[in-house]
């Protein structure tokens, strides 16, 4: 697609964040549709389209009155969001609709309402995976970290430094749940979950929900925040288990998915201002400055160790402090990009002066999909 | 005829098993037979794994089943200190290996200390069949006897 021919002109979470026990998952879609529908001035029949990943679009069609002309159910987890701005940008520029909601809701911690996870014994997973002892995604997103870092040199305490500068991040944050400063031993000493995992290195289990609405950029200077254009998107995929893999070191599905954004977006690298790169666990931010071409390869851990992605570095990373540190309802895509948006609105708690262009990094699966978004403020 | 359940100590339920499909049957048949059959294709000779009645790289349908050595080494791992209840209440590694034919495969390094210092990156490992019911032997990993 053209760059910046499509704007997010409405963007919120849910109205609370953390535990929220008294709200479905369906409930908290709902709550983050009607936030951000608020944050437009839209009603529901302004909508003509709708994306959502692990609940049904028409579902959510029917809760909310909407009659969609155009759906997209794309769900290949927690990416699936950035996938979702992908499609409707291209659906927006195609025709098919003209203002487009993408809603997430998770009941992450209480589980009321949750979807059920099929799982079948008869899966690829549930064959050749699942036997082992695979329990959640800390037992096997994280197998890939030790044959990483052998190759690239990366220490234990290089992983606690990620939890420790997105702390520093969450502390400038009210709505982080974690906000106390951290250091490297407090990691190092936390519970051990998944060897070379600490807890504190995994990511936080919170309820939550957001929601996005995209129109074209010639409608998106009547809505009443200042729009933010989507500068260019990529998706790809990796394997669909962690162990076919094709190599532990790097992922290609940041890989293909982050140079198809840059291509499109036209951008180098040095005109990047902020950056998010999902973090359900302390190293994917490795693999994401290496694999989207921030750092070569090996020189991720040289690049946090002097502190380029801290508060006052000249990439600010993850400054909500990430799934580590501010929510993680288990698809965290949306609330990434969400921060993003505040960070090209100039309305993020840690707010990166003069910030022009956000990348914004998703995984879904345990390496298994990738997309990414480009967004700027200025068209 | 008596099965071993699991690989740990402590464990109150039976281990979660896989289902073999039509797809992958023979692979589960030669588990039970003490054979690890990979595939290859007869065209550009690629080992693959997991079973698929064709070749993954040229699509190819014309493929051969074969009994690999059951060779590999330790690719990545991480010792897994919250266990399923099926897999008991001691921390157990959830290993990738590199097969000396080519593809890898998550499995479980048995028969050593669950241990950073006992699991090395790059060690050489051996199979060995774990018969857990009568359709379904797990196939795992041991350090190699030199």
């Amino acid at each position: 697609m053209k760059r910046n021919t499509v704007a997010v002109v409405g963007a919120a979470e849910t109205t609370k964040l953390g535990v929220i026990p008294d709200v479905s998952a369906l409930g908290l879609h709902a709550d983050a549709a009607l936030n951000a529908l608020a944050d437009t001035q839209l009603k529901p029949s302004d909508i003509d389209g709708i994306a959502a990943a692990a609940e049904s679009p028409v579902t959510l069609a029917a809760y909310l009155g909407i009659t969609p002309h155009w759906i997209d159910n794309t769900n290949v987890g927690g990416c699936s969001f950035m996938l979702h701005v992908r499609h409707a940008a291209a659906a927006i520029e195609a025709g098919h609709c003209t203002t487009v909601l993408i809603t997430h809701g998770e009941s992450g911690r209480s589980g009321v309402g949750r979807p059920a996870y099929p799982f079948s014994a008869a899966s690829l997973p549930g064959q050749f995976e699942v036997p082992y002892g695979v329990a959640g995604p800390f037992s096997n997103f994280t197998v890939p970290v030790l044959r990483y870092m052998k190759e690239r040199g990366v220490t234990e305490e290089d992983l606690a430094l990620v939890a420790v500068i997105q702390r520093e991040w969450a502390a400038m944050n009210p709505r982080a749940t974690l906000k106390t400063p951290i250091t490297v031993d407090d990691v190092l000493n936390s519970e051990m979950i998944a060897w070379p995992f600490r807890k504190l290195m995994c990511c936080l289990r919170t309820d939550g929900g957001g929601a996005l609405i995209l129109t074209s950029a010639e409608r998106a200077r009547d809505f009443p925040n200042r729009p933010v254009y989507v500068m260019g998107t990529g998706e790809g995929v990796g394997a669909p288990m962690v162990s076919m893999m094709e190599d532990f070191a790097t992922f290609a599905g940041f890989r293909i998915a982050g140079a198809q954004a840059f291509a499109e977006a036209d951008i180098g690298h040095a005109d990047v201002d902020h950056l998010m790169v999902y973090d359900a666990f302390a190293h994917l931010p490795f693999y994401g400055l290496e694999d989207l071409g921030f750092c070569r390869p090996g020189e991720a851990k040289h690049f946090i160790r002097e502190r380029n992605t801290a508060p006052g570095g000249k990439l600010p990373m993850n400054t909500n402090g990430g799934g580590l540190a501010y929510m993680h309802s288990g698809m965290y895509g949306m609330y990434a990009m969400q921060e993003s948006i505040r960070q090209m609105r100039g309305t993020a708690p840690a707010q990166v002066p003069d910030a022009r262009i956000s990348v914004c990094q998703g995984v879904g699966g345990m390496f298994a999909a990738a997309g990414t978004v480009i967004f700027t403020n200025e068209q | 005829m008596e099965f071993r359940r699991s690989l740990h100590k402590g464990v109150s339920v039976p281990r979660t098993l896989p289902t073999p499909t039509p797809e992958t049957r023979h692979f589960w048949e030669g588990c039970k037979q003490g054979e690890l059959l990979l595939q290859r294709c007869r065209g550009c000779r690629q080992a693959y794994f997991p079973p698929r009645p064709f070749c993954p790289r040229c699509a190819g349908r014309d493929i051969e089943v074969f009994a690999a050595s059951g060779q590999a080494t330790l690719y990545s791992y991480v010792i897994n200190f919250r266990p399923r209840p099926d897999m008991g209440t001691e921390p157990h590694s959830i290993a990738v290996v590199q097969l000396a034919e080519g593809p890898r495969m998550m499995t479980n390094v048995v028969n050593c200390p669950q241990t950073p210092e006992a699991l090395q990156l790059d060690m050489e490992l051996q199979i060995l069949f774990q018969q857990e019911s009568e359709d379904i032997a797990l196939p795992l990993f041991e350090p190699a006897r030199s």
